[in-house]
């Protein structure tokens, strides 16, 4: 069999363990062996189960894979392994979103739905900014997105800067706290809306990896190849605003999952997009299950933001793997 | 055959190419000659179809270039690029096997694909360091594994951008002796090339361009003269014919 194959097949067997495992872990202990137990005899339990960690724990790995496949792709695209799935524009802008919800419009408009919708809007707005700044002679230049990106990034930035100096003490609290990100807020609901949307993007995001791998010798060889880069443009460009603007929606800002798991991929079984996009989906689902675990159970009964966490476990990370694998990693 | 009917290329009022006329029989080996900035790689990339003419019209094997869907395109013509930077640890396996891409359909390469791709290392002497990361080949290994990579597109029409750049003289002779063995089978090959004298050795037919525009055009003997070359470049050239027939062209001290 091939490495790669193996990998994935190592990676899918994971994360049911991971999930059933961050499933039961929490200040009510279910130990992951019973839980179908649990479910099928309703035992003690059942509740904590399926109102509180299920939907956590799904959302938590549908946001990662929204990411670090987000992340893959953005990287291709841009040719950069360094690219964010940030880049673009759509975390910013749902951070603005949430931020002019939280301060100017207030929580009693629309329940629970209005922030993560208000984020979603936002967050499209900015990208497809962003992708008509790019746009000229119905060809978009790669260069001019990733500097539109950039700007309208701080743009959006200096918005979220005036919300937050606008914003009352408790506004500044729940701002913060959205913009550090979390699955405090998972419910079956936001799983349901989150799902959907997840499907799409990843499909539409994998069906991209073979277009991605010509790209990466460069726009013009791509072409050559035979690849319809604008179409390739689009597509990832939206099933990245599409994924990105979803995660950012029902969890908030959280970084590094995009940057880390790609690499990761890369470093253990080679760039390939066929196998690097699937296999950050997997993986980006792994690490944010077990980082949502660690953040609900390091600090109880307070919960860590997660997306402390995924700074606090990816920054030194990342720096190992850059260390270790020095003449591997092409920066 | 491919055909070129009073091309131009305008970019920002400038033009790049103007007013060319050729016609590329089946099985040629014509040569682009000419300064920097004469419009070699802009000539090219119209031919190749990246770039839209913006007078005339390029017609490859009897149909306007722009009537081929890219994918359909990229089975019949393969670009050589001058640079290329790749920053993911791709083998250069893998690099040879991009070649396939227009011929797989969202499948994975078959164990034919990687035959191609492996003879196709073979051929430019790549083939010890098919695993090696592509990223960290020296400049010249890395432009072998390039031609690799448009021979496993097995392409009609080779349209090849300085493609002894970077290469020692061992490996500059070799992949010329290729392209010609490949012409002798009927390709047919286009290339940008500033070595006048492996213009003149492999060369069925030049092209000499000034400024986008064509000064002179036909075999080796017509183009490559004291007159014309000192006129294009703005320097003296000696023009010796080599033992072995072929003409021989140095850049003169006398008179400079």
């Amino acid at each position: 069999m091939q490495k790669r194959t193996k990998i994935l097949l190592i990676l899918i067997g994971v994360l049911p363990v991971s999930m059933c495992v961050a499933a039961g872990v929490g200040a009510y202990q279910i130990l992951p062996w019973r839980i179908p137990e649990i479910l099928f005899f309703r035992e003690d339990g059942f509740a904590v189960l399926v109102h509180v960690r299920f939907p956590r724990v799904i959302l938590s790995a549908v946001v990662g894979a929204m990411l670090a496949i987000s992340g893959a792709t953005l990287q291709g695209i841009f040719r950069n392994p360094l690219a964010d799935p940030g880049l673009i524009g759509v975390t910013a802008g749902a951070g603005l979103g949430a931020t002019v919800w939280i301060v100017l419009i207030g929580g009693g408009a629309l329940g629970m739905w209005g922030l993560p919708f208000a984020a979603f809007a936002c967050g499209m707005l900015v990208t497809i900014s962003v992708w008509k700044i790019a746009e000229g002679d119905g060809k978009v230049s790669t260069l001019t997105l990733l500097l539109a990106g950039i700007a309208l990034n701080s743009f959006a930035g200096a918005g979220i800067g005036l919300m937050t100096f606008l914003a009352d003490d408790e506004q500044l609290r729940s701002l913060t706290f959205w913009l550090l990100g979390g699955f405090g807020g998972a419910t079956w609901p936001v799983v349901f809306v989150t799902l959907p949307i997840a499907v799409i993007g990843l499909l539409v995001l994998s069906r991209q990896a073979a277009a991605l791998n010509a790209m990466s010798l460069g726009e013009s060889e791509a072409y050559h190849l035979g690849v319809s880069t604008e179409t390739l443009k689009r597509w990832s460009i939206f099933g990245v605003a599409l994924t990105v603007g979803a995660a950012v929606s029902a969890a908030g800002g959280i970084g590094f999952v995009g940057l880390v798991v790609p690499h990761l991929l890369r470093l253990l079984g080679g760039a390939d997009h066929r196998y690097v996009l699937p296999g950050s989906a997997v993986g980006g689902a792994i690490l944010l299950v077990s980082a949502d675990l660690f953040s609900r159970t390091i600090v109880v009964p307070a919960e860590l933001p997660v997306g402390i966490v995924t700074a606090l476990i990816g920054g030194p990370f990342f720096l190992w793997l850059l260390l270790r694998f020095k003449r591997e990693v092409f920066l | 055959m491919i055909e070129l009917e009073n091309v131009g290329y305008q970019i920002d009022k400038h033009w790049l190419v103007r007013n060319i006329n050729v016609t590329v029989e089946n099985g040629a080996l014509w040569g682009l000659i000419g300064p920097n900035g004469a419009g070699k790689s802009t000539l090219l990339r119209l031919i190749s179809g990246e770039l839209l003419p913006t007078t005339g019209e390029i017609r490859l094997f009897g149909k306007p270039i722009h009537s081929y869907p890219p994918k359909e395109l990229a089975c019949i013509r393969a670009y050589l690029q001058q640079k290329r930077e790749v920053n993911f640890p791709f083998t250069s396996l893998e690099i040879a096997l991009f070649g396939r891409h227009p011929y797989l359909n969202g499948t994975k390469e078959t164990t034919t694909d990687l035959l191609i791709a492996k003879e196709a290392l073979r051929h430019v002497e790549a083939d010890m360091f098919t695993e090696r990361l592509y990223p960290t080949l020296s400049g010249g290994e890395a432009s072998r594994v390039d031609v690799a990579r448009i021979l496993t597109q097995a392409p009609d029409l080779f349209l090849l951008d300085e493609p002894t750049n970077h290469l020692d003289p061992r490996h500059q002779v070799q992949i010329l002796n290729l392209f010609k063995t490949i012409c002798d089978q009927g390709k047919t090959v286009i290339t940008a090339i500033h070595d006048l004298n492996l213009a003149s050795m492999y060369a069925d037919q030049l092209l000499l361009l000034k400024d986008g525009v064509s000064v002179a055009c036909g075999p080796p003997r017509a183009v490559l003269t004291m007159e014309l070359l000192s006129e294009v470049y703005d320097i003296p050239f000696d023009v010796l014919t080599h033992p072995d027939g072929y003409l021989w062209v140095m850049p003169s001290l006398n008179g400079s």
